[in-house]
């Protein structure tokens, strides 16, 4: 019997696990998928849960849920992989020796990077939303604030879900507009990057939205401190920014487990080839979603993508056969903009957003790089989505895994 | 796309002014591209520059972060040279693509 061992059972390690019990006989291969949580988190959530626009059950669910029957799920932290000796260690001091290794550990906030983040303000004046705990502390703090100066913020890149920073901007604008305190609340959106994205065309279409609902933006931050008893954050050329509620993205790094293994670059994130997903040092060992350290957005579509791709290639790595070189680093994000609308941005390694239709050529009904209500009931159908067919590996009609050119406004 | 003359020499630039060929890159470019900037350049830049363009060769992607630990310069310095966006208007003068901190 020949063991695949999958580390990891969130968005990416679950849509593994789900493809591969169905490929694999049960008489060869033990399938085993291990995570130290008992909870699974629809992460896209954690945007709208500071503003009361989901309930905390609307994005937790039990893990064991979503792994199939047949595949054994171990609850327990992994302390190190030993990939020279083809096992995992576990923490209680088990070993677990594998055939074949998938590494899905994610991604996770690291605000002790940034002097002065963490301390008696954190939770306080100072929140994150990238975690479940931090989302739902916002969402506290935000029923209660009595406006001031609100900064958005991004620490470095790269992040999880690029655009959720813009997105919380955007829903924070009609969030107050809707409690009729907008006029007592100044938004700024604070960014390492020279723009509001990293694209041109889309950072010209958020930028014209960011004017249009008087959110300022100060780009080119590299954040070196956070002065928490001045309320301000200084960047290394010395510029100041004061708020009042500062929600910052911390540093996301790899788990710790990447560190301890010896895996990792200066974050963390395993080294990966991003045509095959196989690690560049370990022949059978694969990484998909937030822990590689691909140039694609880290997001649940990009995991999903990845998770077809990569199962054929697991496939043929079982065969003998070569791997297909095919991932383009597809992404496919619906970008809330507030009152109800939402535009949508489709691109790869290549291809930077444009407009057009999608996901139909010349039809849509959803609309690239323009705001549409549709879009919004697309952002939001997403959830059911996630749940129901994508953490189960059920493939999305009409959304192909290598993205589509037709349908797009390339010049 | 775009050609320049920049210190006498024919140059490829995008619309950002950053150049696409670094093999038509030369120090006299280099200090044309800074004095472009605002800038004079001191050893203590061109050490700077030097490095990045080591990096740039091996395909190294570049971030801050990652020149705060190359032991060449740490980020407050990278700073005093290179004012406001260092990244960004380092990388231009030495030639190289504007760094694409991922998406
Ligand atoms: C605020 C926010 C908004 C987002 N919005 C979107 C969106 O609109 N659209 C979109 O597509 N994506 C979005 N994303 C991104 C998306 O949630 C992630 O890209 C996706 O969940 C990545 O899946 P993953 O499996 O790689 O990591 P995760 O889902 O984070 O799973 C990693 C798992 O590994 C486990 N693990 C890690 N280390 C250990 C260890 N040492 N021992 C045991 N277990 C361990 C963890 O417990 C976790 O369950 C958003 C993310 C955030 C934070």
């Amino acid at each position: 019997m020949k063991r695949l061992l999958i580390l990891g059972a969130g968005t990416a390690g679950t849509m593994m696990a789900n493809h591969l019990h169905h490929h694999l006989s049960a008489d060869e291969w033990e399938i085993d998928i291990i995570d130290e949580e008992t909870e699974h988190y629809y992460q896209p959530g954690f945007l709208f849960l500071p503003f009361d626009i989901y309930e905390p059950e609307d994005i937790v669910k039990p893990i064991r849920q979503f792994i199939p029957a047949g595949v054994n799920l171990i609850q327990e932290s992994i302390d190190r992989i030993v990939p020279a000796e083809q096992y995992v260690l576990m923490q209680g001091g088990d070993r677990l020796r594998y055939d074949i290794l998938i590494v899905a550990t994610g991604a996770k906030i690291a605000p002790e990077e940034v002097p002065g983040m963490l301390g008696e303000e954190w939770k306080n004046s100072i929140f994150d939303f990238y975690t479940f705990e931090g989302a739902l502390a916002l969402r506290n703090k935000l029923r209660e604030w009595e406006g001031g100066k609100l900064v958005v913020h991004i620490t470095e890149m790269p992040i999880k879900c690029p655009v959720a920073p813009l997105e919380f901007a955007f829903l924070a604008d009609s969030f107050f507009k809707n409690k009729h305190m907008r006029d007592r609340v100044d938004i700024t959106f604070v960014t390492p990057l020279s723009g509001a994205f990293t694209k041109p065309k889309a950072t010209a279409a958020l930028e014209h939205l960011l004017e249009e609902k008087h959110i300022h933006i100060e780009s080119d931050f590299a954040i070196e401190q956070v002065d928490a008893e001045n309320k301000t954050i200084i960047d290394y050329g010395g510029r100041t920014v004061p708020f009042d509620l500062l929600v910052t993205v911390p540093t996301n790094k790899g788990d710790a487990v990447i560190e301890r293994s010896g895996m990792g670059d200066d974050l963390n994130f395993v080294p990966t080839n991003k045509a095959t997903l196989q690690s560049k040092d370990w022949p059978n060992i694969f990484v998909l979603g937030d822990a590689t350290n691909i140039a694609a957005s880290k997001a649940g579509s990009v995991a999903h993508f990845e998770a077809e791709i990569l199962t054929e290639n697991i496939l043929r790595f079982m065969d003998g056969q070569p791997l297909k070189e095919e991932f383009d680093g597809h992404a496919n994000c619906f970008v809330e903009t507030g009152n109800g609308k939402a535009l949508l941005i489709d691109f790869n390694y290549t291809h930077e957003p444009v407009e057009g239709t999608f996901p139909f050529p010349g039809v849509g009904p959803l609309r690239l790089l323009k705001e549409s209500r549709i879009n919004h009931m697309g952002k939001l159908a997403f959830r059911w989505i996630y749940w129901n067919m994508l953490l189960k590996g059920t493939h999305i009609p009409f959304v192909s895994a290598t993205m589509q050119e037709a349908g797009k406004d390339f010049d | 796309m775009s050609e320049r003359i920049i210190a006498g020499a024919p140059v490829n630039v995008n619309e950002e002014g950053f150049m696409t060929d670094f093999r038509q890159w030369n120090q006299t470019i280099g200090t044309e591209l800074a004095r472009e900037a605002d800038l004079t350049l001191s050893p203590r830049h061109w050490q700077v520059i030097e490095y990045l363009q080591t990096e740039y060769r091996n395909e190294v992607p570049l971030s801050i972060r990652k020149i705060g630990k190359s032991g060449v310069v740490d980020i407050k310095e990278f700073y005093q040279l290179f004012p406001n966006a260092p990244l960004k208007t380092a990388a231009k003068i030495a030639g190289i693509p504007k760094p694409a901190s991922c998406i």
